[in-house]
């Protein structure tokens, strides 16, 4: 670990004006401690973000509003999260261990880093991500756990986040603090796709902070869950995941939110099988068509190519479970 | 600057670098929590800050200032053992003995976050207040701390055995 | 260097071939074991007793010392760079910005380590512990990727970890072999193991097979496995002039103390290594290049070091289980009798040790086929050198032919078990040597009965409960005993009528110094409280290898020896005066804390009488047992009939496994609690070698990419249901206690019963390891 100095903040306003060009924020340590051990981050100073907001508040129009400090196991718990946005607790109890749910913070858990073999690998590999023009060794090496979805000829990795793919499906906003101020992003464009510079993972500015997480209403939401495909039972990132909400009336699909996990860079949502699924009658045709349409553009590559019709599979069977919830 | 290990202030390290898991192995001499691989993917070195589990190679010791941690050694001691470590003795739930402090430190974690309700992945129903004690959530919530050994069973029943006398 | 050494291993080979027709042939009682081993009669002492382990209060209160947790004085840690390319030379070796650094103490490279010679390599001699050959930090050359380049010291583990990540390193690569395909087509190379070529010839099984009536034929592979201890390999060390003190992780003390004598060109005895808790070892814990490191390291900054290997750093200091590639066809006829058993393929090893992954082991022993071709070649390549994991040979070659009988027993109709007692034989086939004990068929009985065997469906995919699809299936366990030459034991015995068993042994969490400790107050008829069983240190006597399920029977053998030595001289002590007087040793037996005569235990006295009148505190008795003449004389094995239920999702394609049986015949159990355990543990790892686990090897690089707990799977609590174990609990009459090794035998047979069960419920067959869902969507 490269040497760094340490700082607590207070407020967000005074961790945004300590962090500078090269600090880094620290919420439960999960994720960036271990790339520190690694050397693939080096800060030169950390401010500890863990003090800061920490409530989820019920806000005036019934959605959410959660600290970015609040830990992912009282996100998980909290009784208005179970009960209007259960893929969201489901997601998270999906995810790491309970040691690392009591740890990890909400805001940290967005900035989570890939497990790309290679991006780990940092004497022996190749990364754009870590170093970038310098290449991709995993393009043709050992790429089962790799994006199908989104991917560039720079960067192939997936995002590993469970909860972040409940995020996506829910429309949710990431409130953010930079020395200059306030502001917010949607949390669809708050990732990016790798395109040809995949170090850069968000739309977060240097220094800027995330503070919050709101959740809008989605009364249809208290109908959804997640569902999470992996090599062991428990304890292992996805290989694909699932996150989806759905309102039914009279056997019409009146709304419906659908998210990926392991399929890209970015949590993905699944606006192609979205709109092929809006106003229509469920089926289980329809899920099918739905999933194909949002798969149509995969790109497999040499370990990954079953993910294509894994997602298929499980789009279509979480669909149909929360169809016969209905 | 202190950390409150088992009832005693600790001094915070120099270094920001250091982990809590090396502040207790190398600084304070508390070795049953164990270094399996100093990246969170084995719960060997669990312990309970505030009565919550964490990973201790993962924390970094500065952060943890004025918090209450207990370890294994503040559980119990070879000839005063804690509920846990009976069972876990009774129903040989170990081999080499090298992620037990862990598995046992995790176990009380668990015990507490079923009775506040806290759900898991295997939890049925989100809504409900009470999550009721099964097999099925202990080894879920338990998944966290590898057993190369494979003394799985073994743990599972000594959990079984003593998560009444724990809760209590 | 020249790999004979193998010579030596070769010349032994070819002697052992020689005497083995001569051991053959002798009467039983000139061979050891020949007389059963009289405590085999004790049915009601402490022998069997399901105690709990006498290190479990010190264990779960984390009270007791591993490697890495004895302070030291003035001690520094240790942090290593390595490799990245697969062969060539260090271009340049920056450590200047290292050294620089804060609180280092040391960098250490070829540049300027001490010179040291190489270490012996396991097999090469008896008392060999290295895992790999190459010469440690002695010049630039590069012969794997992960071969470690440099150590820093530093007062603190963070100040090393951080200069070693600033040495800077440029290579001269040079085409490395790392792809085994390729290698394959280069031309493969027939393999040795322990001296003994890995061909056997039984008839012409090619011609039997062409006019079998019924015959099958499939390839199976298997992967790189690694064994991940929860610890870390570790060494906490410090020289105290020429004599090396190493509180190390080992499963080979007296090995690995001998062979760093060599290294470092000192007697044996200056080496003095203690591991009185080993977490976990698997066959990893023996002598590899770290332990070289640290030592060296050490003597030059002349402070103590503690090296606690990265997880990575384990990864690639320490090798694993070889992958092969393995052919079987067996023929048979229509009722099911075996005409032709072939089991061939290839494994990777490496230029720098003598382990060829010996697959065809399990098979040679296994059924009556009329002819039988077996063989294992090899090819090298450039990697971290293989070594030893849990039932080396058995836990992959069992997966291949076990996988193999489940094919044929569907081709003929035959429930897979009947086909299994239907080739039972009579004799060992190749040896032609009769078994000193063998009960599979009760096995099979017993499990089939208690799992409900008959609920299978003989047809595939017949059973579905919700998304998930489930299946039975069936593999036969099997696992040699051995018992490796060089152990020795003391006792001594007080005049207060206490105990100790002083042996070179080891406690990774078998349960060996809880058994052993029972087994010792049953022999010398004290209560265990009476027992101290000392090991794990390497100035105690005896070479005794914690690995090949062998250290039960090397320790059981050699506390005989001993045991008879004290009878003899104790005898002698009592004299004329005692009611022992006149009595031969063969005539008396240890009872109630003293000798007596076996068929007249009236003629009877305490052990602190006897030496209260000969004015001894103490009497102390070394001794060595035979040479292992037994395993020559029949064939010893133990086996297991494994049961495993099934599951794999509709729509995912997970496997889960939901019921597991292992039922055994292992000779007697001398604690059932922890052979519980034992039996369970080995289960679990066959489990994670069924489904998930894979060192995933970039073979155009050379290097493992999944160094790490999170990317290399092993099973956690949710992937491991209740596991159900049994046992025939029949004594083998020529094994000390009449008690084989049980450590090993668990990982046999599960990958097949896993992969049978899986073909059970889905209808597929999945050939290749490990078995996860995209192979099964």
């Amino acid at each position: 670990m490269t040497p760094f100095t340490y700082h607590r903040a207070a407020t967000a306003s005074e961790a945004a004006q300590h962090a500078g060009a090269a600090g880094k924020y620290l919420g439960g340590g999960t994720n960036l401690v271990d790339l520190m051990r690694e050397t693939i981050e080096r800060p030169a100073s950390l401010i500890d973000v863990t003090g800061l907001d920490s409530a989820i508040a019920e806000q005036p129009d019934g959605g959410l509003l959660i600290g970015a400090a609040a830990r992912n196991t009282a996100v998980a718990e909290h009784r208005l999260v179970r009960d209007r946005y259960p893929l969201l607790a489901r997601a998270i109890v999906a995810g790491a261990s309970a040691q690392i749910r009591n740890m990890a913070t909400v805001g940290g858990n967005l900035l989570q880093r890939t497990r790309c073999l290679y991006f780990y690998d940092v004497d022996g590999a190749r990364c754009n991500k870590r170093a970038p023009g310098e290449g991709c060794d995993a393009i043709g090496g050992l790429n089962r756990n790799h994006a199908i979805l989104g991917a560039s000829d720079a960067c192939i990795a997936t995002h590993p986040s469970d909860m972040c793919v409940a995020l996506a499906a829910l429309d949710a906003v990431v409130h953010v603090q930079g020395v200059d101020g306030a502001r917010a992003i949607a949390f669809t464009d708050f990732h990016r796709l790798p395109e040809d510079r995949p170090d850069v993972e968000t739309l977060l500015r240097p220094g800027e902070l995330i503070t919050g997480i709101a959740l809008p209403p989605m009364a249809f939401a208290r109908r959804s869950t997640y569902r999470k495909v992996r090599d062991r039972a428990s304890y292992a990132f996805a290989l694909v995941s699932v996150a989806a909400a759905l309102d039914m009336e009279d056997g019409r699909i009146a709304d419906v939110r659908l998210a990926l996990g392991g399929v890209a860079h970015k949590p993905w949502r699944a606006t192609r099988a979205e709109a092929a699924l809006r106003g229509q009658p469920a089926s289980a045709a329809l899920f099918l068509d739905a999933a194909r349409a949002e798969l149509a553009d995969a790109r497999p590559l040499r370990d990954n190519g079953f993910k294509v019709e894994l997602a298929q599979r499980t789009i279509v069977a979480v669909l149909t479970q929360l169809m016969e919830e209905a | 600057m202190s950390i409150n290990v088992n009832g005693a202030p600790v001094a915070l390290p120099q270094d920001p670098r250091m982990s809590l898991l090396d502040l207790l192995r190398e600084q304070e001499h508390l070795s049953g929590t164990k270094k399996g691989c100093n990246q969170g993917a084995c719960g060997a070195c669990t312990i309970l800050v505030n009565g919550e589990r964490i990973l201790s190679c993962l924390a970094l010791a500065v952060q943890y200032d004025g918090q209450e941690i207990t370890t294994i050694e503040g559980l119990g001691s070879a000839d005063d053992l804690h509920p846990i470590q009976r069972a876990f003795v009774q129903h040989d739930g170990f081999q080499c003995g090298y992620c037990t402090p862990g598995q046992i430190c995790s176990a009380v974690g668990m015990i507490a976050e079923l009775q506040r309700g806290v759900p898991s992945h295997v939890t049925d129903d989100l809504s409900d207040e009470a999550i009721a004690f099964s097999q099925e959530e202990v080894r879920e919530r338990m998944s966290g701390n590898l057993c190369r050994c494979g003394a799985y069973n073994g743990i599972i029943d000594a959990i079984t055995e003593s998560v009444a006398e724990v809760a209590q | 260097m020249s790999l004979i050494e193998s010579g030596k291993a070769l010349a032994q080979g070819l002697m052992q071939g020689a005497m083995a027709k001569a051991v053959a042939l002798a009467p039983d009682s000139w061979i050891p074991g020949g007389e059963p081993d009289p405590l085999i009669r004790h049915q009601h002492g402490s022998i069997g007793k399901p105690v709990s382990r006498i290190d479990g209060p010190l264990k779960v209160a984390g009270a007791a010392p591993f490697a890495a947790e004895f302070p030291m004085a003035d001690m520094v840690y240790a942090a290593i760079a390595y490799s990245s390319v697969a062969r060539g030379r260090i271009a340049s070796l920056d450590v200047a910005a290292a050294e620089a650094a804060p609180g280092v103490v040391l960098v250490m490279s070829h540049h300027n380590a001490p010179r040291l010679k190489p270490a012996p390599l396991f097999m090469s001699d008896p008392k060999a512990a290295a895992g790999d050959s190459i010469p440690v930090m002695q010049d630039d050359a590069i012969c794997w990727n992960g071969q470690p380049i440099a150590v820093v010291l530093a007062a603190t583990q963070e100040q090393a970890d951080h200069a070693k990540s600033l040495i800077r390193v440029t290579y001269e690569a040079e085409a490395a072999d790392t792809d085994f395909e390729a290698a394959i087509a280069a031309g493969t190379k027939p393999s040795q193991f322990m001296g003994q070529p890995l061909h056997d010839k039984l008839g012409d099984a090619e011609k039997a097979l062409a006019k079998a009536p019924v015959s099958i034929e499939a390839d199976y592979r298997t992967p790189r496995h690694n064994h991940n201890p929860i610890e870390l390999h570790a060494v906490t060390l410090a020289w105290d002039g020429d004599t090396l003190r190493i509180h190390d992780a080992q499963q080979a003390v007296a090995h690995s103390a001998w062979t760093l004598a060599q290294v470092f060109d000192l007697q044996p005895e200056q080496i003095l290594i203690t591991s009185p808790y080993v977490g976990g070892g698997f066959g990893s814990k023996t002598l590899w290049q770290h332990h070289i490191i640290a030592a060296a390291a050490a003597r030059m900054a002349q402070r103590p070091v503690r090296l606690m290997l990265t997880r990575e750093g384990v990864y690639r200091t320490v090798g694993g289980r070889s992958l092969t590639q393995q052919h079987v066809a067996l023929g048979a006829e229509e009722d099911g009798m075996l005409t032709a058993l072939i089991h061939r393929g290839v494994t990777a090893k490496t230029a720098h040790n003598v382990m060829p992954e010996p697959f065809i082991l399990p098979t040679r022993s296994a059924y009556a086929a009329r002819t039988m071709l077996l063989d294992v070649q090899q090819v090298e390549l450039d990697m971290i050198s293989n070594t030893f994991m849990r039932a080396p040979g058995e836990a992959v070659g069992t997966f291949a032919l076990e996988c193999a009988m489940d094919e044929l027993a569907e081709k003929l109709g035959m429930d897979p078990i009947d086909l299994r007692l239907r080739n039972e034989p009579e004799k060992d086939p190749i040896s032609g040597l009769p078994f000193s004990s063998r009960h599979i068929a009760q096995a099979w009985r017993d499990g089939a009965a208690r799992f409900g065997w008959d609920a299978r469906s003989a047809v595939p995919a017949a059973r579905r409960e919700g998304e998930w699809l489930v299946g039975l299936g069936c593999a036969t366990a099997t696992y040699p005993y051995y018992r490796m030459p060089g152990g020795a034991a003391r006792i001594t015995l007080s005049r207060e009528g206490e105990a100790t068993i002083d042996i070179a042994a080891h406690e990774m969490g078998m349960g060996t110094s809880t058994a052993q400790t029972q087994v010792a107050a049953e022999r010398l008829g004290l209560p265990m409280e009476r027992i101290r069983f000392n090991y794990g240190d390497s100035t105690l006597p005896g070479l005794v290898l914690a690995g090949g399920s062998q250290q039960t029977a090397s320790i059981g053998a050699a506390v005989i020896a001993a045991y008879n030595k004290l009878v003899a001289e104790l005898l002698a002590l009592a004299g004329n005066d005692s009611p022992l007087a006149g009595l031969k040793p063969d005539e008396v037996g240890s009872q109630d804390g003293g000798l007596a005569k076996l068929d007249d235990p009236s003629r009877h006295e305490s052990y602190a009488s006897i030496l209260n009148r000969a004015q001894r505190a103490a009497i102390s008795v070394e001794a060595e047992p035979p040479q292992p003449l037994e395993t020559m004389h029949w064939s010893m094995h133990s086996h297991g009939a494994m049961f495993c239920e099934a599951r794999v999702n509709v729509v995912t394609g997970e496997p889960r496994v939901t019921r597991f049986l292992g039922s055994f015949d292992c000779g007697r159990i001398l604690n059932p609690k922890t052979a519980a355990s034992q039996f369970r543990g080995g289960i679990i790892m066959g489990l994670g070698l069924a489904l998930m686990e894979e060192t995933q090897f970039d073979e155009r690089s050379g290097r493992i990419m999944n160094p790490s707990l999170a990317e290399y799977h092993v099973p956690v609590h949710m992937d491991v249901p209740e596991i159900d174990v049994m046992w025939t609990d029949i004594p083998d009459p020529h094994t000390p206690m009449g008690a084989r090794g049980i450590g090993e035998i668990g990982i046999t047979g599960t990958g097949a019963a896993v992969a049978n069960a899986i073909y059970n419920a889905t209808g597929k067959r999945v050939r290749d390891l490990p078995i996860t869902l995209d192979k099964l969507l």
